[in-house]
């Protein structure tokens, strides 16, 4: 394609030429985009899944809407934000296609109590990643964080695995700020608790 | 401080977007809460290991595949948008 030449990472300014590119119809600009975000949009599409084909065809047609609908795109939050918030919508919607008997929005809770401490309380191995093989570890992990309402998966895997900050997070999945704060910290908590079973030191560890 | 005042601070506090003050609060409970100590320490962790997974990775044959497809039916729509 013509001068625009870039690769995933490059700064936001170059982003807003590819982007103006894409809108009057230049797909070789929109083709850069997507090799910018596809794997993030892959990623967070199979946290809030758990499906692979589901995670598949959100990353088609959340890029495939994005280019469609390019010119709603106002250029007030970053492209990736707005890309982002559209690739949750459809992973939501594959979620209630899939569970038709479940109600699946982001307002579904867990139930925790947010005030108490957590009751089991013990410390982990000093590298408890490396007590299993890496398949292992994915398995652990996979399984660990399908336990968790898709809304709080969102979350977490936005503000942890993905980096975006809490202001782009709320933008993406439209939730107020502290919204996205609690359900973050509860999110994290099980997490943690859920993961103890598998990380907490065992009689022979080696303390620090 | 009590705990349950640090763990509606834990999230601000990881991701270091709060006050000198209420920073400095944190840490004073921290050296003598082992349990708040323990639950922050592994809250971290948790978020690293996630982080450090690469838990679904795009692989490379099925990101071209998806490539292709998208860069297909974006050429369908301008085609069709622009009979």
């Amino acid at each position: 394609m013509g001068a625009i030449e870039s690769k995933v990472g490059e700064p936001v300014s170059d982003e807003s030429v590819l982007v103006d590119a894409a809108r009057n119809g230049d797909v070789g600009a929109f083709e850069q985009l997507v090799r910018r975000y596809d794997r993030n949009v892959f990623r967070i599409a199979q946290h809030i899944t758990q499906n692979r084909e589901d995670a598949e065809d959100v990353v088609q047609d959340a890029f495939l809407k994005a280019f469609q609908n390019l010119g709603q795109f106002q250029g007030q939050s970053k492209f990736y934000t707005w890309l982002v918030r559209i690739a949750v919508n459809e992973a939501l919607m594959r979620l209630r296609r899939r569970r038709p008997e479940r109600t699946v929005s982001l307002d579904e809770d867990i139930k925790t109590e947010e005030d108490s401490m957590p009751r089991e309380v013990a410390d982990w191995s000093p590298n408890p990643e490396q007590l299993y093989s890496q398949a292992e570890l994915k398995d652990i992990l996979s399984k660990t964080i399908q336990g968790l309402p898709p809304g709080f998966r969102a979350v977490f895997v936005l503000r942890d695995v993905e980096g975006l900050s809490t202001e782009e997070t709320a933008e993406a999945l439209n939730l107020s700020i502290p919204a996205v704060k609690s359900r973050l910290l509860r999110a994290r908590l099980q997490l943690r608790e859920r993961l103890n079973k598998f990380f907490k030191r065992r009689n022979g560890d080696s303390g620090q | 401080m009590t705990c349950s005042e640090f763990l509606k601070e834990l999230t601000d506090y990881l991701d270091n977007t709060i006050d000198q003050r209420t920073r400095a609060e944190l840490e004073d409970h921290l050296q003598w809460c082992h349990n708040c100590y323990v639950v922050c320490n592994t809250t971290k962790r948790t978020i690293e290991i996630y982080r450090d997974s690469e838990l679904f990775e795009l692989p490379d044959d099925l990101r071209s595949r998806l490539r292709s497809a998208i860069i297909s039916k974006c050429k369908q729509h301008k085609a069709k948008s622009e009979a």
